[in-house]
């Protein structure tokens, strides 16, 4: 038999699970970039406003992303045990640089005369933050959104490692039972996830970066 | 009205930006600060907003030392117009203009009048203008949501940093003429800082040329002019751009001056001034060369006498060759309100009036068009 038909009968007769592995991968990934915005904007906020602070701030993250994927899910796995929320958390380190790093970027590189309008126009700290750096940097944090979700779709595809399921589980079954069309049925849609994903925000950042530029 | 006093300002880098600075800023006037770039123009400014801080020295707002006044509340109620204008390129216009009232919470229907007032004043049509953003707008357009964005709040005061420097001649003049009708309409204190003189000699009340963190010289365009203080302010004039493109000296003379010849009595020229009310009257011979003066108080004491034999013989004269821009230097020097105005030959042409040489210079450079 043709091996795209095999693929595609496959595919098929397991979309329900199919559908299911593909939601829980999704949500993985939003769940562990949700809580990487969360804590990372903040993050990036503060780097910004204490100078002091971001070169600290910057290598810790930069340190996150450099320990391999495998590796950090492993460690995580000793002290969190196995399981979908061992994922999230694995995912939210390591979308954790780009976005830090983005949101420092994106506020330092607010015009100053924009900011000196801002402040000569009785903006308090807090308010300048509000209605013009972080408005501001928006396209700088999409372009780390991007990146992070890049990033994050691919590493989730380890998840069934840590006991966490996912397009993974498809794949490193196929792995183990040497079956072409399962590899595929896991990788394709991982793959249309991260050209999804990849496409929108940059999208997205395209169209915030036109109109503050 | 905001007082300077001995104000020194040190950056933190040691830098000496101002020394000294003792300026009163006029209520309800246009104020121009002047200068060659890096002589502290800026600094001044920023101390008024408190956007920079003295090192020492005091600075009055009606009286009120401004350490006694929150930053934040000095700088809403004073209008900023930056020097690289600084609109907000994430904000339609609308939400530019209404910054201050935005943040002074002011009611939404009040601020919607608010901005469409503004955009009406500068010419913009509320309509099409206000949904859009600074991107959206030519130079001259975003320059006039930078003037606009600053009276916003009704400001007392509005301090501009070469809000026109960037725009071409004619835009330039546009928003010149605007201001200096503006500035009769709402009756501002306004500072506005630039490196043309021409700007400062078209739109000022008060001019404040600075150098070197000093003030070299403060006040009217027609003081000025009148009394440059030294070679830097002739300098900053700029002499020779005057002489090229000024009127000539001819269109200042009053030729239906009165004279008096010298074998006329004094009680004839006594009655000749009084009847045009004047006070002084050239002496002329039966050639009409100039001889000398006569003053109208000089001769109350010497009634019935021939002109010839009271008369101060003056050779002070403007003559023909003279160019209009050593007129202002002679009357400097000379400090008479009249000066004859005499041809090659000696003869007698008319009068120059000093007050008048002023004035028409003043509306020279109000009315040149595409100034540099
Ligand atoms: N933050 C600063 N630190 C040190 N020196 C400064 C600072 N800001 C301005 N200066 C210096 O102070 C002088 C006056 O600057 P400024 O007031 O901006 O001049 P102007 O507006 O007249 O061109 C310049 O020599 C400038 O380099
Ligand atoms: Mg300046």
């Amino acid at each position: 038999m043709n091996f795209l038909t095999e693929l595609s009968q496959y595919m098929m007769e397991n979309s329900s699970e199919l559908f299911a592995l593909t939601i829980e991968h999704i949500l993985m990934v939003a769940y562990g970039i949700g809580l990487a915005l969360l804590v990372g904007v903040p993050m990036g906020i503060i780097a910004a406003r204490f100078e002091k602070l971001a070169p600290f701030i910057i290598s810790i993250t930069n340190i996150l992303q450099l320990i391999p994927s495998l590796a950090m899910l492993a460690i995580l796995m000793l002290y969190l045990g196995l399981g979908f929320e061992t994922m999230v958390v694995g995912l939210f380190l390591y979308s954790l640089l780009p976005i830090v790093r983005n949101t420092y970027v994106g506020i330092k590189e607010v015009d100053p005369s924009i900011m000196e309008a801002g402040k000569g126009s009785g903006m308090t700290t807090f308010q300048l933050l509000r209605k013009v750096q972080l408005p501001l940097s928006i396209p700088f944090l999409m372009a780390g959104l991007r990146v992070a979700s890049v990033i994050a779709i691919a590493v989730a595809c380890i998840g069934p490692y840590i006991g966490a399921e996912g397009l993974g589980k498809e794949i490193i079954s196929g792995i183990s039972l040497q079956s072409e069309v399962k590899i595929y049925a896991g990788a394709i849609p991982a793959t249309i996830l991260a050209i999804i994903a990849d496409l929108c925000l940059g999208g997205i950042e395209k169209k915030t970066k036109k109109r503050i530029a | 009205m905001i007082q300077l006093k001995d104000i020194n300002k040190i950056y933190d880098d040691g830098f000496q930006a101002l020394e000294n600075i003792n300026l009163t800023l006029e209520e309800g006037k246009i104020n121009v600060l002047i200068g060659p770039s890096g002589c502290g123009k800026t600094t001044t400014m920023k101390l008024l907003n408190r956007l920079t801080e003295y090192t020492d020295g005091e600075i009055l707002v009606d009286g009120e030392s401004i350490q006694d006044l929150n930053p934040i509340e000095i700088r809403r109620k004073m209008g900023y117009v930056i020097q690289n204008i600084g609109l907000f390129p994430h904000m339609s216009i609308y939400d530019n203009v209404a910054t201050v009232p935005k943040l002074l919470k002011w009611d939404k229907r009040k601020i919607k009048q608010k901005v469409h007032d503004l955009l009406h004043m500068v010419n913009l049509d509320p309509e099409t203008y206000k949904g859009r953003y600074p991107s959206e707008l030519s130079g001259g357009q975003q320059q006039r949501i930078g003037v606009i964005r600053a009276l916003a709040a009704e400001p007392s005061t509005i301090l501009m940093d070469e809000p026109f420097s960037a725009l071409d001649p004619i835009s330039r003049e546009q928003l010149q003429d605007e201001l200096v009708r503006l500035q009769e309409e709402i009756n501002k204190t306004i500072v506005f800082v630039t490196h043309d003189m021409d700007e400062a000699i078209k739109i000022a009340d008060q001019i404040i040329l600075m150098k070197d963190g000093h003030i070299v010289q403060k006040g009217t365009p027609h003081d000025i002019l009148a009394n440059p203080a030294n070679d830097f302010v002739k300098e900053f004039l700029g002499e020779d751009r005057l002489g090229s493109t000024l009127p000539s000296t001819s269109t200042f003379v009053n030729y239906n001056y009165p004279t008096i010849t010298t074998d006329q009595t004094t009680n004839e020229a006594i009655e000749q001034m009084t009847s045009e009310q004047i006070d002084q009257l050239p002496v002329l011979d039966g050639d009409n060369r100039l001889q000398g003066m006569v003053q109208l108080y000089d001769l109350f004491r010497q009634q019935d006498q021939l002109i010839e034999a009271v008369m101060m013989n003056t050779n002070q004269h403007i003559s023909e060759e003279t160019e209009t821009n050593q007129l202002v230097d002679i009357f400097t020097q000379k400090k008479e309100k009249y000066l004859p105005y005499v041809a090659k030959d000696g003869k007698f042409i008319g009068m120059i009036e000093q007050q008048q040489v002023f004035n028409s210079l003043q509306e020279f450079y109000r009315s040149k068009r595409g100034g540099q």
